[in-house]
């Protein structure tokens, strides 16, 4: 009988911000970093060196991981599923990707202010915030919800694809904007760029994983773990669902937008293929594995995929999306927590109460 | 006079109110008016879905601090009648107002509930990926704006009308424990709790005691009775022994508007009532 209300209790230390799961992730973000650092200061001819390319590689990784952590502020604790959330990061990419351009050659029309860092910042923000906010405001009062939504957001990013994809826009058409040189006046090529790319991208995702992590256990974070579950209730009780589901999806969206921002300048490029829905629909994946609603589960499941899909892709390219559809599928069978649902498990009894709970409640 | 000339013209003699000041100068939450009577009222009510007709000239009123126990057969219109009170179906035709001030036709779901009238539905419905208390506190009447949500933290006084709550439901011992795995009985009492925090006027409450045993059923009529006279109750129910357990002023619904009003057993001798509800089952009686 004991061991029974033990595991239906709740485990308080959990909703405290500064819970174990809070702590070490944090942790091994901040010492994975500064591994990565030192092991790249080593010389070249060290068994241990990390060369260049892979902490621009690594650095990568954090802008996709800080998009995962977007979508599952919304996915996990609010349950929209945006399959277009690759729209906000391009945005972002694109808002950086005119500040880089403008600082070779002065941009024609409106596009000039981009050569100023702080506009280009407040773009970079802006852009798929208010995107984001018209977007939102549409749906989530004419109540759109489930499956609707998840498609409009795909017609939305596609959309977006399509005009991008225009040389009319300013953008640079279907090559999208590349040739970037400088940023903050600094040669994007020198070493020091990419360790920097690389550290400005991981405190990103520190500093945004902290961001999420005070909204999901606020009251607000209870209202929206409310809302997914039982959204005509918590209309019921006074809450206005539309606009916490508006809030939540227009920081979610900036959050995605310095993603992209940070993305471009190591990856040297945006296009119009960043808008694909393909591309959403693989972030929403990397979600799924890592385990939603727990945000390290995001993080860890970016960056599994994309190391998996970096490694795979090289030996046998062909197969990588076999690869990625089957992992998901057996994922979705076998641990419908995802890789966190694991992690969870072997931690503890304490915690395993509230999995348990949690799996008797689903089912 | 047609009906929409005679609601204009009541608005603007109530826009013209010398006792009181401009609606769009008085604060947003003004409290609800019972000087001039009841404290919900429903006139002339209609409304169909795809022709059926699921509430028809409907006339109702509750009086402030009262009990009072709607019963009908399947189909009479008792819940559809809940959902136009809260606001999540509109009527075709009619006018519910909340006091003498709030038109209710006029407002969404969310302000309704803020105007202090809190809905208990059929089947239990608590967040059940929350623990007990999480779910009272959610309740819990307050700034429900999504900045003031984000930076609310419980104060005492918080967590004592939670204490307190938690002891009137009887889940007191049960605080921690996630609202999932509770019994039918215990979530159903959990959501008369979540409505106390509310401390609404009006309690519309359908159906508490289906699927529940005899026992955890006189703790409900208890708990019911306890409220009358603090806040205004409407209950919905089929069974009648727990119906005559409770009310003092019965309505009986049939085909969407009031067949008989009175004390439950006015109504039950009536032949109206006896004829559509508790005819051919005299046991349910």
């Amino acid at each position: 009988m004991t061991t029974q209300t033990l595991l239906h209790e709740r485990d308080r230390s959990r909703q405290a911000f500064l819970s174990r799961s809070t702590l070490l992730t944090s942790l091994v973000l901040i010492v994975g970093m500064l591994v990565v650092l030192v092991l790249n200061a080593l010389p070249e001819s060290s068994a241990w060196h990390v060369s260049n390319a892979t902490v621009s590689l690594l650095g990568k990784y954090f802008t996709y991981m800080l998009l995962a952590l977007a979508v599952d502020l919304i996915w996990g604790y609010l349950g929209i599923l945006s399959l277009g959330h690759g729209a906000f990061f391009a945005l972002g990419g694109y808002a950086m990707g005119l500040y880089l351009n403008a600082q070779t050659s002065p941009l024609p029309g409106w596009q000039s202010i981009m050569a100023y860092f702080p506009v280009a910042a407040l773009a970079i923000l802006l852009a798929p915030g208010l995107l984001a906010l018209v977007f939102g405001w549409l749906a989530f009062r004419s109540r759109v919800t489930g499956v609707y939504f998840s498609i409009i957001t795909q017609a939305l990013t596609f959309a977006l694809m399509l005009a991008f994809n225009r040389n009319e826009m300013g953008m640079g058409g279907s090559t999208g904007l590349t040739r970037f040189y400088e940023l903050l006046g600094f040669s994007l090529a020198s070493e020091g760029m990419t360790v920097a790319l690389f550290v400005a991208s991981g405190m990103a995702v520190l500093l945004a994983f902290w961001l999420c992590r005070a909204i999901t256990v606020s009251r607000l974070g209870r209202v929206s773990v409310a809302t997914r579950d039982a959204e005509a209730r918590v209309r019921f009780i006074g809450y206005r669902v539309d606009h916490v589901k508006l809030a939540l999806f227009v920081v979610s969206a900036m959050i995605a937008g310095v993603a992209g921002a940070l993305y471009v300048p190591q990856v040297g490029i945006i296009n119009p293929s960043t808008f694909a829905p393909l591309f959403s629909i693989e972030v929403v994946v990397w979600v799924a594995l890592g385990g939603r609603a727990t945000l390290y589960g995001a993080l860890l499941g970016a960056l599994v995929v994309n190391y998996l899909k970096t490694v795979l892709t090289g030996v046998m390219p062909d197969a990588w999306l076999f690869i990625l559809g089957g992992l998901f599928v057996l994922v979705t069978m076998l641990l419908p927590q995802g890789i966190a649902g694991v992690i969870s498990a072997w931690c503890g009894k304490r915690r395993d109460g509230e999995e348990q709970d949690r799996q008797e409640v689903s089912a | 006079m047609s009906v929409i000339d005679s609601t204009r013209f009541d608005r603007l003699r109530e826009f013209a109110r010398p006792d009181r000041v401009f609606d769009f100068m008085a604060p947003a939450q003004s409290p609800v008016d019972v000087r001039h009577g009841p404290i919900l009222y429903l006139e002339d009510v209609s409304v169909s879905f795809d022709g059926f007709q699921a509430i028809n000239r409907l006339n109702l009123t509750i009086d402030d601090g009262e009990l009072r126990c709607i019963i009908g057969p399947n189909g009479a219109g008792k819940t559809t009648m809940m959902d136009i009170i809260t606001g999540k179906t509109r009527p075709d035709h009619g006018q519910v107002w909340f006091g003498s001030r709030h038109n209710l036709l006029t407002l969404d779901e969310p302000q309704i509930a803020n105007l202090g009238i809190g809905r208990k539905f059929q089947k239990p419905t608590v967040f059940e990926a929350l623990d007990v208390t999480e779910n009272l506190e959610l309740a819990m009447a307050g700034d429900r704006r999504v900045w003031k949500t984000l930076l609310a933290r419980l104060d005492r006084e918080g967590q004592a009308r939670i204490d307190e709550v938690l002891e009137t439901i009887g889940l007191a011992s049960a605080r921690h424990r996630l609202a999932g795995v509770l019994s039918h009985g215990q979530k159903q009492w959990l959501e008369i709790g979540m409505l106390l925090m509310q401390r609404p006027r009006l309690l519309l409450v359908d159906e508490p005691v289906a699927g529940m045993t005899e026992p955890e059923m006189h703790r409900t009529a208890e708990l019911l009775t306890r409220l009358v006279g603090q806040q205004s109750v409407v209950v919905v129910e089929h069974d009648m022994g727990f119906v005559r357990s409770i009310a003092r002023q019965v309505t009986v619904l049939h085909q969407g508007s009031v067949l008989a009003e009175g004390t439950m057993d006015e109504v039950a001798s009536d032949p109206r009532v006896i004829e559509v509800y508790l005819g051919g089952d005299e046991e349910a009686a």
